[in-house]
C-alpha cells in the first residue's frame, strides 16, 4: 500500500510564444490557455502507476477558481482524491507553497490519510524557481530526491532512476519520501471518456491557506530575446526528398 | 518565394476554402492578374478550414443554402476529396420527430434522397449505437466527408496552371486604401501588406473570422463574429481502427443533445452546438506565434463539454470507453456567425471591395462560384440575395447586434425552428412613431429590418366572436404558433369596412437630378417616362432577367423619383439603384440618392370604407375622376401634409399615406378616429403580408420572385415592352420567346384532415406532389414547392403558391401537398397572377 500526493500548479501553456503580463509578475495565459507542466504531467502518470492497485493518489494545488481544471485533469488520468487550496498564487513564493502543502500532509495524517510519498515537478513552467521539493522535504523532516524520471515503489522503498553529470543514476529512499520528477521518463496518458466523467464526481476538498504568504520577492519576469531561427532548407522539389529521408531516419520515425 | 507584385486585377485576401475556391473560379472565368495573399503559410495558413469537421449534409430548410451545398459537393466530387459516407440525424423526443418530417418536406422539395427510419435500420449501419437512446432518424444517404485542405490545394494548383495567378503566403494585410469618385461614392485603390502594397481596383476579403478587423481598415462593417464551436477526438477504438479509409461508417447528428459523432480513420470525433454562446472579437484570435496550435484552434475549455461528453457516451458507451481510446485532441475551435446565420457576400458599400465571408466548408466551393460569377457577371447562377453584405440595416452592422443574435441563436444550431420564429435579443432599434399607440392596442410585434411590426393587435380579438368559424383557427399547435385568428378576423373586417395598417418600415429613397429619369428606366422594367403624379409598380431585374427586387416608384417631379420599398430588402434595392445611377449626363449636375426611410412614414389605409374616411378628412378631391388608380399627389388630411398614392397589395380601394415621421402619430389617431365609426380598425402585417395578398395572387420578393425566376415563370409579363433599354431587357425579350420552364400557380387545400383527425395548415416550403404522391419536375429540373402559404379567409380557404411543370399548370388541376409526410389534396385556382378573389380587380377601383 502507497499513498501518494502529488502537487500541481496552473500555469500558461508555454510551448508557444510566451506573453508575459503587462506588469511582467507572470506569464499571460490569454491565448494559449492553461495547463500544468510537463514534469508535473510525468508525476501525474507516476502516480497513477504508483497506485494502480487500488491506492490513494491525491493531486493537490495551490491556485485561484480556475485551478480546478487541473485538479479534474488529473482525477481523469488516474488520481482518486483531489485537494484545493484556493488562493492567488501570485502572491506565495516557493517557502510559501512548501509551508503550505506541509500543512495538507499533516492534516491529512492526522485524519488517517498518511502521504507516504509526495511527487512534486522539478519546476513549476512559469516562475521556475526549483525550491518546493526540497522545502517541502525540509519541512517535513523527509529524504527527497530530485530530478528524476522514474519511480517505483516497493516494500516501503522508493526506487528512483534519473540522468545525472556522470551518467545515469538510481536512488533509493525509504518511504516516507518526496521526490521531484523531471519529464521523460514515462509516457503521460490521455483522459478518457469514462475516465473524464468519472473525474467529473469526484468531490473537491477546498482549503484556506494555512498561513499568510511572505511573498515570491519577484522584481519582475523579463523575456529572452528571440532566438535565432534554426530553420535549415533541405532544397526545393523532388531533389530535395534524399535530404529529408535521411533527417525523418535521424529521428527515428522512420522505419525501413 | 513569390513577392508581392506592386499591381494587380484583383486581390483576394485569405487561402481558406473560401479564398482558394474564388481564385480557382476567377481564373476560369478569365480573370487575369489575381494576387492571392495570406499572413499564415501554405496548405494550412491556420483559419477555420485547418480544423474543420468537413462533413456535409446536404438538407437544409434554405433553398439557397442547400444549392450552394449541392454545387459545393458537385464540386468536391469533381476533385475526387468527397467520400460518401451516409447520415442519421437522430430524434429522441416526439417533437423532434416532427422536426424531421418537416425536413423530409425540404428534402423533397430540394430534390436530395432521404428517409426516416427506425432505430433498428441505424443500428445496422451504425453497430455500436444505443438504440434506447432514441425513438427514429433522418437518413441522407449523400452525406459524405471532404477533404477540404486538399480540395483548396488543388482550386489554388489549377488557378497556378493557368498563369493567372499568383499566390503570396505569410504577408499580412496592414490597411486597405480608399478613395471617393466625383459623386461621393468611394472605391478601393490599395491593399498595404507587410510584405509591399498592392495596388487594385477589386479587392476580395475572404479571411473568415478575421474578416471585420480586415473590413475596418477601409471603413466597412463585415458583421460577424468568431465564434467557438467545440470538438474532442476519441481513439484509437478497436471498432474504428478494423476499417479501412478515413470513414466507414455514417455521421451520426444527435440534434436533441446538440451534439454529433464523426469517424475519423481510428478515432470518434465528438462535436458540440450544445455548450454556452462562447464568441470572441477577431482582435483577440491569437497570432500564429502566440497559439499553441492554429490561430482559430482556441484552448478547449473542458467544462463546458463535459455535459455532451456524458451524453455523446450513452449513445455509444463501447465505442468511447473502449479499451485504450483517449481523448486525444480537443479544441475550441473558431467559425464564423452572422445575425441572421447567412454568409456575407457580395460588394461593399466601397465600390470594388468584395467579401465572401461567414461561410462553412459544406458551402464554400459553391460561394467561391457564385461570388466569382457576380463579379464577372454581375450576377451569380445561383440566387443568393439573402447572403448579399448589402442587405445589412445600420442597426445590424454593430458588432454589438452579431453577439447578441448570435448568442440567441447558437444554441439554435441544431435546434427546432418554426419558420416564423422571432428573435428576442436587441430588439426596438427602431420605432415608428405610433409605436405607443400600437402598444396600447395589444399590438403583437414582429421585427422587419429592426422595425417593431405590429402583426396583429389584441384589442381586435372581440372580432373573433363577429366572424366565427370564418377566421379559419388552427387546432393544431404549431400550425399555430406565431400565427393568430385575430390576423383572419382583421382581414374580413378590412374587406367589409377599412383597416389602417403602419408601413414604416418601407425602405424609401429619392432619386433626384438631370439623371434622375435615365438611372430609373435604366433600373426598372416597366416604362418609367410618365407624366408627373403617376405610380409605377415595376419588377428590377439582373442581367440575366432573374428578379433583384419588384417595387413602386412614384415620379414626383420631372427629375425626381421616389422609389419605395420593402425593409427587408431595401438595402439591396438601394445598393442596386446606386449601381445604376447615372451620375453626371453632360455635365448638367449630379444625379444623386437620398435615403429618405427615417424621414418619412408610410400609413396603408384600404377597404370599401377607405374613401370614405379619407373624405371626411380632407377638402381634397378623392374620387375615383379626381384621385384615380396608380396615381399620387399631396393633399392635407386635417392640416397635415401626406403624399397620397392610390395602390394597393391587399386587394382593396385605398392608399398609402406618405407623411413626415414627427406628425405620423398624429394622422394615424385621425384615421382610426375617422375610421372608427365605419368599421375600420387597425390591422397587422399579417393581412398586409399574408392574407391581403395572397387572396390576390401577389408575388413577394424572396418567396415567389428571386434571382433564378423570371417574369414570365412569374406570369407577370406585360403586352408590351418599353423601348428604352433596361437592365436584363434582352434576356426578358429572349424568355418572352421561349415557352417558360414552370408556372408560378395559385392553389387551394381541398380537405385539411391528417390521418389522426386534427386539421393542418401547410406553413411554405412544403413540396407539391401528384395525388399519388409522385414527384413532379419542372423544365429546370426542380421540383414544385410552396413559396408562400397562407389563409384566404374571404374565400373560406387555405391558399398555397408554387412554381409547377408547365404542363402541370391548368386551372382545377388536381395535385397534393405533403406536409410532414402526409398528403393532402390541392387544386389549381389560378396559373398566372389573376387573384383567386376579385380577379377583375373591381374592389380596387
Amino acid at each position: 500500500m502507497t499513498n501518494v500526493l502529488v502537487c500541481v500548479k496552473r500555469v500558461p501553456d508555454s510551448s508557444s510564444e510566451v506573453v508575459l503580463t503587462d506588469d511582467g509578475q507572470s506569464v499571460d495565459g490569454r491565448y494559449a490557455g492553461f495547463t500544468m507542466s510537463a514534469h508535473e504531467e510525468c508525476a501525474v502518470e507516476i502516480a497513477a502507476q504508483v497506485t494502480s492497485g487500488g491506492d490513494e493518489a491525491t493531486v493537490l494545488t495551490l491556485g485561484d477558481a480556475d485551478a480546478v481544471e487541473q485538479l479534474r485533469a488529473s482525477l481523469a488520468v488516474g488520481c482518486t482524491a483531489a485537494t484545493h487550496v484556493v488562493a492567488d498564487p501570485q502572491r506565495f513564493g516557493p517557502a510559501d507553497v512548501a509551508r503550505e502543502i506541509a500543512v495538507v500532509v499533516r492534516d491529512h495524517e492526522a485524519q488517517g490519510r498518511s502521504h507516504d510519498l509526495v511527487l512534486l515537478g522539478n519546476d513549476a513552467a512559469d516562475s521556475g524557481d526549483f525550491q518546493v521539493g526540497i522545502r517541502l522535504a525540509y519541512e517535513l523532516g523527509r529524504p527527497v530526491v530530485n530530478g528524476v524520471n522514474t519511480v517505483t515503489v516497493a516494500d516501503g522503498v522508493v526506487t528512483a532512476t534519473g540522468s545525472g553529470p556522470d551518467g545515469h543514476e538510481t536512488y533509493r529512499v525509504p518511504l516516507p519520501a518526496v521526490v521531484t520528477i523531471l519529464e521523460g521518463g514515462v509516457q503521460p496518458r490521455y483522459p478518457t471518456v469514462p475516465g473524464r466523467m468519472k473525474a467529473k464526481k469526484v468531490p473537491i476538498e477546498e482549503r484556506t491557506p494555512a498561513a499568510e504568504p511572505t511573498g515570491p520577492k519577484r522584481v519582475r519576469l523579463l523575456l529572452p530575446p528571440p532566438a535565432p531561427s534554426n530553420v535549415e532548407i533541405l532544397g526545393t522539389g523532388p531533389e530535395a526528398a534524399p535530404a529529408v529521408v535521411d533527417v525523418l531516419e535521424k529521428l527515428g520515425v522512420l522505419a525501413r | 518565394m513569390a513577392t508581392v507584385p506592386s499591381t494587380a486585377r484583383a486581390v483576394v485576401i485569405g487561402a481558406g476554402i473560401v479564398g482558394n475556391s474564388l481564385v480557382h473560379h476567377l481564373a476560369r472565368l478569365g480573370w487575369r492578374d489575381i494576387v492571392q495573399i495570406d499572413k499564415g503559410p501554405l496548405p494550412n495558413p491556420g483559419g477555420s478550414t485547418g480544423h474543420a469537421s468537413n462533413f456535409i449534409f446536404p438538407v437544409d430548410h434554405s433553398r439557397e443554402i442547400t444549392d450552394l451545398t449541392l454545387d459545393s459537393v458537385r464540386q468536391y466530387q469533381e476533385m475526387g476529396v468527397f467520400t460518401q459516407s451516409g447520415g442519421f440525424e437522430l430524434a429522441r423526443t416526439p417533437e423532434r420527430m416532427e422536426e424531421l418530417r418537416r425536413r423530409m418536406s425540404s428534402a423533397k422539395a430540394w430534390g436530395i434522397e432521404a428517409h426516416l427510419v427506425d432505430p433498428d435500420f441505424v443500428k445496422e449501419k451504425v453497430p455500436f449505437i444505443e438504440t434506447d437512446q432514441f425513438i427514429g432518424a433522418f437518413w441522407t444517404p449523400s452525406v459524405g466527408v471532404v477533404d477540404s485542405l486538399r480540395a483548396g490545394t488543388i482550386m489554388r494548383e489549377n488557378a497556378l496552371a493557368t498563369g493567372a495567378l499568383t499566390v503570396v503566403p505569410n504577408v499580412e494585410v496592414t490597411g486597405l486604401d480608399t478613395e471617393e469618385d466625383a459623386a461621393g461614392r468611394r472605391r478601393i485603390t490599395r491593399v498595404r501588406t507587410t510584405g509591399g502594397d498592392i495596388e487594385a481596383e477589386t479587392v476580395v476579403i475572404a479571411c473568415g473570422v478575421w474578416s471585420p478587423k480586415i473590413g475596418d481598415m477601409a471603413g466597412i462593417s463585415i458583421p460577424l463574429t468568431p465564434a467557438v464551436h467545440q470538438m474532442i477526438s476519441v481513439g484509437p477504438c478497436p471498432q474504428l481502427a478494423e476499417q479501412e479509409g478515413e470513414i466507414s461508417f455514417p455521421i451520426v447528428r444527435d440534434m436533441d443533445t446538440f451534439c454529433y459523432e464523426r469517424q475519423h480513420g481510428a478515432d470518434m470525433e465528438v462535436g458540440s452546438y450544445a455548450h454556452r454562446a462562447i464568441l470572441h472579437e477577431p482582435e483577440d484570435i491569437p497570432s500564429i506565434e502566440q497559439a499553441k496550435l492554429s490561430p482559430t484552434e482556441m484552448p478547449f475549455t473542458s467544462d463546458d463539454f463535459d455535459p455532451q461528453l456524458e451524453q455523446a457516451y450513452e449513445l455509444m458507451p463501447e465505442l468511447l470507453g473502449a479499451e485504450g481510446a483517449e481523448m486525444r485532441y480537443a479544441i475550441n475551435g473558431l467559425l464564423s456567425l452572422t445575425c441572421d446565420g447567412n454568409p456575407i457576400l457580395g460588394e461593399s458599400e466601397v465600390r470594388g471591395l468584395w467579401t465572401a465571408a461567414a461561410v462553412w466548408i459544406k458551402e464554400g466551393p459553391g460561394v467561391g462560384r457564385a461570388v466569382a460569377e457576380w463579379m464577372t457577371n454581375g450576377h451569380p447562377e445561383i440566387d443568393v440575395n439573402a447572403s448579399d453584405i448589402s442587405r445589412f440595416h445600420q442597426h445590424q452592422k454593430r458588432r454589438e447586434h452579431t453577439r447578441l443574435r448570435t448568442t440567441e441563436a447558437f444554441i439554435k444550431t441544431y435546434g427546432i425552428i418554426h419558420p416564423s420564429e422571432q428573435y428576442e435579443s436587441d430588439r426596438g432599434q427602431r420605432l415608428s412613431p405610433m409605436h405607443e399607440s400600437q402598444k396600447k392596442l395589444g399590438a403583437f410585434f414582429y421585427e422587419t429590418a429592426g422595425w417593431e411590426r405590429p402583426h396583429w393587435y389584441e384589442s381586435n380579438a372581440h372580432l373573433l366572436d363577429v366572424y366565427g368559424d370564418a377566421v379559419m383557427p388552427r387546432e393544431h399547435e404549431w400550425d399555430s404558433r406565431w400565427w393568430s385568428p385575430i390576423i383572419n378576423a382583421e382581414h374580413l373586417r378590412m374587406r367589409e369596412a377599412a383597416g389602417v395598417i403602419d408601413l414604416s418600415a418601407f425602405c424609401i429613397f429619392d432619386i433626384e437630378g438631370p439623371g434622375a429619369l435615365e438611372s430609373v428606366q435604366r433600373t426598372c422594367v416597366a416604362q418609367c417616362d410618365v407624366a408627373v403624379g403617376k405610380v409605377i409598380y415595376t419588377p428590377v431585374l439582373d442581367a440575366a432577367g432573374g428578379f433583384r427586387s419588384d417595387l413602386t416608384v412614384m415620379r414626383l417631379g420631372d427629375d425626381v423619383f421616389r422609389v419605395v420599398t420593402g425593409g427587408a430588402h431595401g438595402m439591396a434595392d438601394r445598393k442596386w439603384f446606386e449601381d445604376q445611377l447615372v451620375s453626371d449626363p453632360d455635365g448638367a449636375g449630379a444625379t444623386t440618392l437620398t435615403d429618405r426611410t427615417d424621414a418619412v412614414s408610410t400609413i396603408g389605409l384600404w377597404g370599401p370604407r377607405a374613401r370614405d374616411i379619407l373624405a371626411s378628412l380632407t377638402g381634397d378631391d378623392v374620387s375615383d375622376e379626381g384621385f384615380g388608380f396608380l396615381t399620387c399627389r399631396e393633399i392635407q388630411v386635417k392640416g397635415v401634409p401626406v403624399l397620397a398614392s392610390r395602390i394597393s397589395y391587399v386587394g382593396e380601394l385605398g392608399w398609402e399615406l406618405y407623411v413626415p415621421m414627427d406628425q405620423a402619430a398624429e394622422l394615424w389617431e385621425t384615421l382610426l378616429e375617422a375610421g372608427g365609426p365605419v368599421g375600420a380598425v387597425p390591422v397587422g402585417i399579417g393581412v398586409y403580408g399574408t392574407t391581403g395578398r395572397i387572396e390576390k395572387g401577389y408575388r413577394a420578393y424572396g418567396y415567389e420572385l428571386d434571382g433564378e425566376r423570371s417574369i414570365v415563370e412569374a406570369g407577370m409579363q406585360r403586352p408590351k415592352v418599353k423601348v428604352a433599354d433596361f437592365v436584363g431587357r434582352e434576356a426578358y425579350l429572349r424568355q418572352r420567346d421561349e415557352a417558360p420552364a414552370a408556372v408560378l400557380c395559385t392553389m387551394t387545400v381541398d380537405d385539411h384532415t391528417s390521418a389522426s383527425g386534427v386539421k393542418r395548415y401547410m406553413l411554405g416550403g412544403e413540396p407539391i406532389l401528384t395525388r399519388d404522391g409522385e414527384t413532379l419536375t419542372d423544365g429546370h429540373g426542380h421540383h414544385p414547392y410552396v413559396t408562400s402559404a397562407g389563409s384566404a379567409p374571404s374565400l373560406g380557404k387555405h391558399v398555397l403558391m408554387a412554381y409547377l411543370p408547365p404542363d402541370q399548370a391548368t386551372v382545377g388541376n388536381r395535385l397534393a401537398v405533403s406536409y410532414m409526410e402526409e398528403l393532402y389534396p390541392v387544386t389549381v385556382g389560378s396559373v398566372d397572377a389573376t387573384g383567386l378573389l376579385d380577379p377583375t380587380n373591381e374592389r380596387i377601383r
